[in-house]
């Protein structure tokens, strides 16, 4: 979908970004990473020509993107930012049809869709549709900001650091909602975080990027497993480095089938990471696990969390 | 009248918190009080020969009020349409890509406008284009010019930076950027250059009597020369209530225009 060759970019002779070479397959939730700097953000806005490259090529869709009209390719391309940018003299509908507007949409398709997107967010659109961003909350905000950027059917989305500025349940409520909406649309999506988290928890692969350079492109499972440098282990925070793991795997995949054990229940999509924190704090071996209808299913062992190695994919697998 | 319209009503009562009745509004009293002044003036010869008993003739005749007010009013608006619109089109240029160089050759300019002082251009304009409204009116202009181009700057400037960066992202095109967000969100703003370069005009534009031009400025200037004090009087009062009634006016504008309301 979208293709790197060598590319670099200088900012007054100080260069952001060194003979970067990445290829972004179509459907890939591609997260981007590192520490201030590292020319996470200068690598993102090079896709949508916010900047441009000083040397190398980059490919969208098979063509070279100078080839495209900027205009155009900006319209094939949602783009959702840290601080929303909404516009604040527009209701929230009219700002979700921004882009289908400027794509000459019938007014009865633009309706439908910025219902459809409202309600993918799970925003009643009778509610909002006629408010005004300075009436809703922040999490609210960015919501439509990222609604705003898929309302043109884009082929690509790109976001930088869009929960940064989000308490942290809303950033874990609107992490689960991109989750699905990626799973649901397909989308391919480039994200830009600092933070390995949500890193981890969004990406299905994870570039990881230093002083211009990429320093390891991997799944999150390998990055945790198998860290190309100390950089990469340092980031990916050296002491919980194995919850980090746990947190990859849902509870289900370990659960036994025994009849139900007296005590406490978790969700089967748990992931083992909260499992060990509630087993520890509920001080139990085992806890009984339900789907998502609460119908018990089996039963996780605390054994099983830290001796499972042959159940486990091999480290390095991507999966 | 139904709940609807009702609550219709009271929202619309609760933007711009303003009563709904025009006779409770300030600007309909004090534009009241500026036409009742203008009908009682030519009779007030009792009052004025009372406060002032030493002047032989205490009210302004040489022109009706009714005439000075129009002429006055018609001198500020040419002037100041002149203003606004050089003013909007310079400062909306030098806040493009292109125009950025010129930035500040511009604001030195305009600010030069600013610092000569008005009768300095109206004794420099009338050997070059004569007495009466023409000189009065370049003057105007530019004195006029200043807080326009400023307010247009500083108003096109305050549009938020991710509201450009996420505009930009999506395409739109740099007209659309200017039209449809920059100059709606700097709309409040800039209005308010507009209403303190019209104010200001509106005091100035007195002067410009002294080339020719029929103003309110007319009895003061004939009063100054012939010391007579009623004269002076009633002129400022004038131009001191048009001053209010427009700046109110304005108000309202203003609370209709802002977004944020």
């Amino acid at each position: 979908m979208i293709e790197f060759q060598n590319i670099s970019k200088s900012y007054a002779g100080l260069r952001v970004v060194e003979g970067l070479n990445l290829h972004i397959a179509r459907g890939e939730l591609l997260v981007v990473i590192g520490p201030s700097g590292s020319g996470k953000s200068t690598l993102l806005k090079m896709i949508n020509r916010l900047e441009d490259h000083d040397a190398g090529r980059i490919l969208f869709a098979g063509e070279e993107i100078y080839k495209f009209k900027v205009r155009d390719l900006r319209l094939r391309m949602g783009y959702a930012i840290q601080s929303v940018g909404l516009f604040p003299h527009w209701t929230v509908a009219r700002n979700i049809a921004t882009v289908p507007q400027m794509l000459g949409w019938s007014r009865e398709r633009i309706k439908e869709r910025v219902k459809e997107l409202l309600d993918l967010f799970q925003l009643d659109p009778e509610v909002y549709q006629a408010r005004y961003p300075h009436q809703l909350s922040g999490g609210q905000q960015q919501r439509v900001g990222v609604a705003r950027a898929l309302a043109g059917d884009p082929d690509v989305l790109l976001m930088d650091e869009p929960f940064g500025a989000l308490d942290p349940v809303t950033r874990a409520l609107l992490q689960f909602e991109l989750k699905r909406v990626h799973a649901l649309s397909g989308k391919t999506i480039v994200l830009v975080t600092h933070d390995i988290d949500e890193a981890l928890l969004l990406g299905t692969r994870i570039v990881l990027m230093d002083e211009g350079k990429i320093v390891q492109a991997a799944s999150p499972l390998e990055l945790l497993t198998r860290p190309a440098n100390d950089l990469v282990a340092d980031f990916m925070g050296r002491s919980d480095r194995g919850l980090k793991l746990l947190s990859l795997q849902s509870a289900g995949t370990l659960a036994r089938a025994e009849p139900a054990v007296m005590g406490e229940a978790l969700p089967f999509e748990t992931s083992l990471r909260e499992a060990v924190s509630f087993m520890a704090l509920h001080q139990l071996a085992q806890v009984n696990l339900l789907n998502a209808a609460g119908d018990f299913t089996g039963v996780l062992h605390a054994a099983d969390i830290f001796a499972t190695q042959a159940q486990r994919p091999a480290p390095g697998v991507t999966t | 009248m139904t709940p609807a319209a009702s609550g219709e009503r009271a929202l619309g009562r609760d933007r711009h918190s303003r009563p709904g009745r025009f006779w409770q509004s300030p600007l309909f009293w004090a534009a009241a009080a500026l036409a009742a002044l203008v009908v009682y003036l030519p009779h007030s010869a009792p009052l004025f020969s009372t406060l002032f008993p030493a002047l032989e003739r205490p009210v302004y005749e040489q022109e009706p009020f009714a005439q000075l007010l129009w002429q006055h009013s018609a001198l500020v608006l040419a002037s100041s349409l002149i203003s606004v619109l050089v003013g909007t089109l310079a400062g909306i240029g030098i806040t493009r890509a292109a125009g950025r160089p010129f930035k500040s050759l511009v604001e030195s300019v305009v600010s030069m406008g600013q610092t000569i002082p008005p009768v300095a251009v109206l004794a420099l304009a009338v050997p070059v284009v004569g007495f009466g409204e023409l000189p009065a009116l370049i003057a105007l202009a530019l004195y006029g010019l200043l807080p326009v181009v400023q307010a247009t700057v500083a108003s096109l400037q305050a549009v938020p930076q991710p509201v450009r960066e996420s505009a930009r992202g999506m395409g739109l095109s740099d007209w659309q950027m200017l039209s449809q967000v920059e100059v709606p969100l700097a709309l409040p703003v800039w209005l308010s250059g507009v209403r303190t370069s019209v104010i200001i005009n509106i005091g100035t534009a007195a002067i410009a009597s002294t080339v020719g031009a029929k103003t309110l400025g007319s009895p003061i200037i004939v009063g100054l020369s012939g010391f007579n004090t009623a004269y002076v009087l009633q002129g400022a009062l004038l131009v001191g209530l048009l001053a209010v009634v427009t700046d109110m006016a304005f108000e309202r504008l203003a609370l209709k225009l802002n977004w944020q309301a």
